[in-house]
């Protein structure tokens, strides 16, 4: 890459939208119609995609491991199905912003948790967070509904027009159009000089102070910029299934993200999305063959994944792709290699 | 008065089973830095060989139970020889992935094997009920568990302080390049701790089973413990997860007992606030790893 | 070695394939019942109960009923109930299946209601215990039990048999809260006294701390309720403690001494009194075949979960025979409702008013037989309806 003249333009230059990039989502927007028997599953990995790349804006971008990422899910969760239950905002895409806002304010107090110590305590501290408030749901189950979860929700309509149907065509499209915005956001904020100031963090938090880099204060706005993603992947997941149980706060939840994203790849936004679709649909697969020893072959496929590597995988699965656009574009466009794999 | 140490003794029970779990996992990850996430995966098949081989093959229950170390200890190594060896130099992550992938497996190949029941383990008549003590009761079942685990603890101590091979092992992880250099065999001496490790695991997960209760999702529920003893005592020597342990087990058994409604509160809370604290554990070295 | 590229293919047909799987054309002479129970997680035990009851049972009754081929579909929920509701929508709109059956905790039931109801598919709920699960929707049919049935009988026996003041120690979910308030009402009612009240959390490792304190408040007995895999071990700390020896004896619905595990849980449960629907030693020649015929099948001995199961079943091949085959659910469930047939575990129905069953409630001790440990049934309540519903 040649020298940049200025920060900005460098951040530009790599913000442009890539032929691949739109190839993606125009595939994503065609499984829409291509499977509309399917939109249950479809949607629930759209969830989980927003709820990666909501752990990837941490991660991938400014290094911090968190095992307790379903804190912030479980509050959207529940914010959005109290909400909806007592009829506060009956309307659910307001509903949906304000329980995301529910979540970024605990992101911000708990944000000053986090950045303390190194990957070990901060791996137990979030997990900490986790089951806290997992205990805490279960303990106020009068407001919670405890072990049994929320009951009775019902979503009225998305902007008083489309109702949430039976077989999940509204809430699939609902998903999609809040993830492909929240996307957009991400983006722009990746791209951004405080998204390079975050990388700066992530290499080198030392560095980076002493260019001048506000190291705390930036890792704590992204901290809380990935609560309020969370958030609202965790309102998407009680509005659209109507359900909000203590299992939304459950360690397994924030373990199953952490494996999404590893899959998919950090660093790079769509890590989050292609893992979520890689892992759903590997486990539907196992599910369906066999109901009962489907761990087995997804722990299988884990440490294959693992002994292999990751950049090998990625860049077998990367082949077609890339060989298209050499030939259609006549250049050597490189379809989104993530950034962690990169030397 | 008496129930007060009734408590203690319960709690203190509790805690050596948890550094007896705990203490090979906070072998691998502060000697070598591995984050071996599989570790509960070793106490599960501790636990099964010992049921299999009491309750099928009539073995008495103390001759289980080294069986039930060594298995573990030789599974442990033929994984660390095939498998592990190839990640020490790998990204966290990947070791995160890998040895959560290794334990779902060996979730479902028990439930295969075994069925996804509870175990019992049938202990013998002298083991059952409590014995009284100036007006204390005392399980026996629990005292023998205070016996066995504060002899390894101390055992542990010894090798790693007095003999040469824990002066190896030591060396080995302060600095493995130079340590090489010195002649030190440090695959082997990695190998054979991992060993060790894994049969301590197989060892209090033959122990558990009473307590804890032994399923094949033994290895998911309780690795949050695991972690919260190793990242609250430190990982860099035997007494911090010791300590940590006896003081999550008071803390557990103490909290259900005076404050039954505050259930979990009382450890995820302590682990919070120490963490806050000491961000390396309460006897962490200072330095960022 | 393996080949890397294959495997790099399967990986990608596999993926597709996913997404095309689940949409198989449906034949018109066969009825496909969704069965969603949990079969990984801490639950996996009732899934696989439930799933061996039914397997055996189309084993010894044909895969036929009124012409029409019976499939069943597994699916694996892990007791979480978004995965239920996920996987029962699937079910009824891609699968067509006729019938939605299983359920291992009640949140999981619950979810699956308003599908039962918007796809008229009879829901038939053979694990979940609490008794709100049948008023959420027209179409459940219950074919376990409610933890009021047998809560309330062994108040009522323990009022009876002199026990005066009881401490009780339940699991802290809708089914322990519904077990400890039926106990409390027909047991204080009666004039016993509630000396200590514990509610330990669902997952619990130790259960040393809360028998402490069960010893510690001398009671006449104690009531427990904790969900069926639990009890082997709360069972051997009573008798870790002592608790066996200073004769406070351990009374409550049966899920604690389930027989799944009962034999293996030690001497100390001898006495045990519960009152509960089934036990494996119920003394009718059916029961006697089902055992002799699940232990040779599966090598364990059933338990009431296999039982629900085994009832499920036979409830859906009899509403199909009496509609003919025909599949409208309104029909299936006109058809359950009062249906009456001798169980393993004695008579039974289906309540026409609530669709709740109707079921004799035992009391048994549990006592040795053949050098096995057996829930012994010593009387009997006959047809115990559930009396826990809100609307009477």
């Amino acid at each position: 890459m040649t020298a940049p003249s200025d920060v900005s333009t460098s951040a530009m230059a790599s913000a442009r939208w890539r032929p691949s990039e739109f190839a993606f989502w125009i595939l994503v927007l065609a499984c829409a119609f291509l499977f509309p028997s399917r939109y249950l599953i479809m949607t629930d990995i759209l969830r989980l995609a927003l709820f990666a790349m909501s752990l990837d804006l941490i991660l991938g971008y400014a290094g911090i491991v968190s095992l307790g990422h379903a804190a912030f899910f479980g509050v959207g969760a529940y914010s959005a199905g109290l909400l909806a239950l007592h009829g506060i905002i009956n309307e659910p895409v307001i509903a949906l912003v304000a329980a995301g806002l529910v979540a970024t304010v605990l992101g911000f107090l708990t944000s000053f948790l986090v950045i303390r110590g190194v990957d070990l305590t901060r791996l137990m501290v979030t997990l900490g967070i986790a089951l806290l408030l997992e205990a805490l749901a279960e303990r106020f189950s009068n407001i919670t509904g405890g072990t049994d979860g929320l009951q009775g929700i019902e979503m009225q309509p998305i902007l008083g027009m489309f109702a949430f149907d039976m077989f999940g065509k509204t809430g699939f499209f609902y998903s999609l159009i809040v993830l492909f915005l929240m996307f957009l956001l991400a983006r722009r904020v990746v791209h951004s000089p405080f998204g390079l100031s975050l990388r700066a963090i992530k290499n080198n938090p030392l560095r980076a102070a002493a260019i001048g880099v506000p190291v705390n204060r930036r890792l704590i706005a992204i901290y809380t910029l990935a609560a309020f993603y969370a958030g609202i992947a965790g309102a998407l997941f009680t509005q659209t299934t109507a359900l909000a149980s203590l299992d939304v706060f459950a360690f397994e939840r924030s373990a199953d993200l952490m494996l999404v994203l590893v899959i998919g790849g950090t660093g790079y936004l769509y890590g989050g999305l292609i893992g979520a679709v890689v892992f759903k649909m590997l486990q539907e697969l196992f599910q369906t063959i066999t109901p009962q020893y489907w761990l087995f072959w997804i722990g299988l496929v884990l440490i294959v994944i693992v002994m292999l590597g990751r950049e090998r995988i990625h860049r077998w699965v990367l082949f077609v792709p890339n060989l298209i656009i050499r030939q259609l574009f006549g250049r050597k466009a490189v379809v989104a290699v993530p950034e962690s794999d990169a030397s | 008065m008496t129930t007060l140490f009734t408590i203690l003794f319960d709690g203190v029970a509790y805690g050596m089973l948890l550094f007896v779990l705990a203490c090979g996992l906070a072998v691998t990850l502060g000697l070598m830095n591995f984050v071996n996430l599989a570790h509960g995966a070793f106490a599960m098949t501790g636990g099964y060989i010992c049921a299999v081989l009491v309750n099928q093959q009539g073995w008495g229950f103390f001759a289980a139970l080294p069986l039930a170390f060594v298995v573990s200890a030789v599974i442990g190594v033929a994984l660390e020889r095939t498998l592990y060896r190839h990640l020490y130099t790998r990204s966290h992550l990947d070791q995160v992935l890998f040895s959560i992938g290794l334990t779902f497996m060996s979730v479902a190949a028990v439930d295969y094997i075994m069925g996804s029941s509870r175990v019992f383990i049938k202990l013998p008549a002298a083991l059952e009920g409590q014995i009284d003590l100036f007006g204390v009761g005392i399980g026996r079942y629990r005292l023998m568990i205070v016996v066995i685990c504060g002899l390894l603890t101390l055992a542990l101590q010894l090798i790693l302080a007095k003999t040469r091979f824990g002066s190896r092992l030591r060396a080995a992880v302060d600095d493995p390049r130079a340590a090489i250099g010195l002649g030190i065999n440090v695959p082997q001496v990695f190998a054979f701790t991992f060993a060790f490790g894994c049969g301590l695991a197989g060892l209090g997960g033959a122990l558990s089973a009473e307590i804890l209760g032994l399923d094949p999702y033994f290895p998911l529920k309780f690795m949050i413990y695991f972690l919260i003893v190793v990242t609250v005592g430190g990982s860099s020597s035997i007494t911090g997860p010791f300590l940590a342990s006896l003081l999550l087990g008071i803390a557990d058994v103490a909290g259900k007992y005076y404050v039954p409604k505050m259930g979990p509160f009382v450890i995820y809370t302590v682990m919070i606030v120490i963490l806050l604290w000491r961000p390396n554990g309460l006897f962490g070295r200072t330095a960022a790893r | 070695m393996f080949n890397r590229r294959n495997m790099l293919l399967a990986a990608s047909t596999a993926v597709v394939a996913g997404l095309v799987a689940g949409a198989p054309a449906r034949a018109e002479d066969t009825v496909k019942i969704g069965l969603i129970v949990p079969m990984t997680g801490g639950q996996a035990s009732t899934g696989k109960q439930i799933d061996n009851a039914i397997k055996l049972y189309m084993q010894q009754h044909g895969d036929t009923v009124a012409g029409k081929k019976i499939e069943v579909i597994l699916k694996d929920d892990a007791a979480v109930p978004d995965n239920t509701k996920r996987l029962a929508q699937e079910l009824i709109v891609n699968d067509k299946v006729n019938f939605i059956a299983g359920f291992g905790v009640t949140p999981a039931a619950l979810a699956a209601a308003p599908l039962a109801t918007q796809g008229k598919v009879p829901e038939i709920v053979m694990a979940a215990g609490t008794s709100i699960i049948t008023e959420r929707s027209p179409y459940i049919v219950r074919t376990s039990f409610t933890l009021a049935q047998s809560s309330t009988i062994i108040a009522d026996w323990a009022v009876k048999n002199g026990i005066k003041k009881v401490a009780t120690l339940t699991s802290d979910y809708a089914p322990g809260n519904d077990a400890l308030n039926f106990f409390k009402q027909n047991f204080t009612a009666g004039g016993g006294e509630i000396v200590e009240e514990v509610k330990v959390p669902l997952a619990n490792p130790d259960f040393a701390p809360f028998l402490q304190r069960m010893k510690d408040s001398k009671p006449d007995a104690m009531f427990v309720f904790v969900p069926a895999g639990q009890g082997g071990n709360f069972m051997k700390q009573y008798a870790e403690r002592g608790l066996d020896k200073t004769g406070i004896k351990v009374i409550g619905p049966g899920d604690v001494t389930d027989d799944d595990l009962l034999n293996n849980m030690g001497d100390a449960v001898l006495g045990t009194v519960t009152a509960h629907l089934y036990s494996a030693a119920h003394p009718s020649q059916m029961n006697k075949d089902f055992v002799t015929a699940y232990k040779k099948a599966f090598n364990n001995r059933p338990g009431f979960m296999a039982v629900g199961g085994y009832d499920g079943i036979h409830l859906i091949y009899e509403a199909l025979k009496k509609t003919n085959g025909d599949t409208n659910g309104d029909k299936l469930i006109e058809a359950m409702k009062g249906m009456k047939w001798e169980s393993p575990r004695g008579p039974i129905s289906i309540d026409p008013d609530t669709r709740d069953i109707v079921q004799n409630i035992y009391i048994r001790k549990v006592e040795k037989v053949d050098g096995e440990l057996y829930n012994v049934e010593f009387a009997t309540f006959e047809a115990v309806k559930d009396s826990g519903k809100t609307k009477k």
